[in-house]
């Protein structure tokens, strides 16, 4: 028997082992304790990420709170993933990738128009995945707020400028989240082919879920 | 005290004497003001109030009009949440208007966009340079952390449930009040992506002057910034003016500044069509 090496170092069983394909949405429950590792199966695969209190939705991750509590913008190991409430929702345990996004939202049909024209309104886009996911236990519009994008890199330079430019993950790399509470998590496998958030070039990602 | 006021009348007299009373913070009704800019007619005026330290206020603004915020003292933070007033679901987006102007400062002529691709409201002029869209606002559990208590009811109340406050007073509720934006208090972003808060004390008298671009429901908390680095409960009151103004024309500078923006005055435009 091969051993599959994307799930080496996961401390209890796989209770979840799904491939996501390219620009698809996902949507799991994840109890307190568990822990999701997402594989960036092809490298360069931005994962837009959302989260909500399974007790509670309106209760949910907050970049602000996120980057406010840890003084810093970038998501790295050791990073607690907050809610609106200020309460630990997810820690990222560990991750063979530098550092994630979380001030670069979502794409939509709408923003695209203006990031790259009325030409692209048609394209499949995050927020209709974010959407289609949520509606489905009765979540909407008002539940889309600022999102993690795993994989992801925008820099900010010391004018301000800040940018989505080419990734730092690879085939295979990971990061693993430990829930803190009972959570919802909502991902959206990025469609988006305008900029080099996932190399123009949408792939597929696994989500492992170990107790 | 309350042997006087033992019977309804009393009561009432007691009350209505009250009338007429000034104090820093509060509205002015009807608004006056005695420093509207060149131009601009009293009868313009839509709105006058002193938002208190710690204090939240909230305003359904028109097309087209005005907000001045002015840091009366120097310690004012203005943290703004602001729907589509016909359609409140459709918000602020912080991720939005950063990433589409390819910057994360906000300053002179730069938009506020929605998550709809629209600009909700645009910065006509900035006097302060020190604003922030990344670091939020405070809440029950950093208050509780940092002062002691962070509730409505005690001495230091905290942002978000400011927010809620004010959201709650146009029928939103918890999952409407979403990411804000800082007035008057700055976030630099250093290398390596760390947050330097930019906290004053600043000179007394700053101020910004916004423009609704579509009809707008603005809440404004103004509480101490998250990151603020005092021991203090530190915030001074926040002044708010506003008028009525023309809609932005085809020919407006701040419309046609950038590709993006200029797209998002076009899908306003559409929208109202």
């Amino acid at each position: 028997m091969s051993i599959d090496p994307h799930l080496a170092g996961l401390s209890g069983p796989v209770v979840h082992d799904v491939i996501v394909p390219a620009r698809a949405p996902w949507l799991h429950h994840i109890a307190a304790g568990q822990t999701l590792r997402i594989v960036d199966l092809e490298g360069n695969q931005a994962v837009d990420f959302l989260l909500y209190a399974a007790a509670d939705d309106a209760e949910r991750y907050s970049a602000q709170d996120t980057v406010s509590a840890q003084g810093n913008l970038f998501l790295r190991e050791g990073t607690v993933l907050r809610s609106n409430e200020g309460r630990p929702m997810m820690t990222i345990a560990a991750t063979s990738v530098e550092y994630h996004d979380t001030i670069g939202g979502a794409c939509s049909c709408e923003s695209n128009t203006l990031r790259y024209g009325h030409h692209t309104k048609a394209e499949h886009a995050c927020v209709e995945n974010f959407l289609e996911a949520n509606l489905r236990e009765g979540r909407g519009k008002r539940d889309i707020v600022s999102n993690i994008n795993f994989f992801m890199n925008v820099p900010v330079e010391e004018d301000g400028s800040l940018g989505i430019v080419d990734g730092i993950s690879a085939p295979g790399l990971t990061v693993d989240l430990k829930a803190e509470m009972d959570v919802i998590v909502v991902v959206s496998n990025c469609p988006q082919m305008n900029n080099p958030c996932n190399g123009f070039n949408p792939t597929s990602v696994r989500m492992i879920v170990a107790a | 005290m309350t042997e006087i006021l033992a019977s309804p009348s009393d009561a009432r007299d007691h009350a209505r004497a009250m009338a007429g009373r000034v104090v820093e913070a509060m509205p002015v009704l009807p608004p006056v003001a005695d420093d509207l800019p060149p131009g601009v007619a009293a009868s313009h005026l839509l709105w006058e109030e002193t938002v208190a330290a710690g204090g939240y206020a909230t305003r359904r603004l028109p097309r087209g009009a005005r907000l001045r915020l002015i840091d009366l003292a120097g310690d004012a933070c203005a943290s703004i949440l602001l729907f589509n007033a016909d359609m409140p679901t459709e918000r602020l987006n912080v991720a939005d208007t950063v990433k589409v102007q390819w910057n994360a400062y906000l300053g002179e002529g730069k938009l506020l966009l929605s998550d709809m691709g629209r600009v909700l409201m645009s910065i006509l002029e900035d006097g302060a340079g020190t604003h922030d869209t990344f670091c939020g606002t405070s809440n029950a559990v950093t208050n509780a952390a940092k002062y002691g208590s962070g509730a409505n009811s005690g001495p230091y109340p905290n942002g978000r449930d400011r927010f809620l406050l004010g959201a709650a007073k146009h029928g939103l509720q918890r999952r409407d009040v979403h990411p804000c934006i800082n007035l008057f208090k700055g976030a630099k972003i250093e290398a390596g992506g760390a947050i330097t808060p930019l906290v004053g004390p600043f000179p007394a008298g700053r101020s910004v002057l916004l423009r609704a671009e579509m009809e707008v429901i603005m809440v404004v908390a103004n509480c101490p910034h998250v990151l603020d680095p005092r021991d203090a409960y530190t915030v001074t009151p926040l002044r708010a003016t506003a008028w009525r103004g023309p809609v932005t024309g085809e020919d407006d500078p701040i419309r046609n500044a950038t590709p993006e923006g200029l797209r998002a005055f076009l899908n306003v435009e559409d929208y109202y069509r």
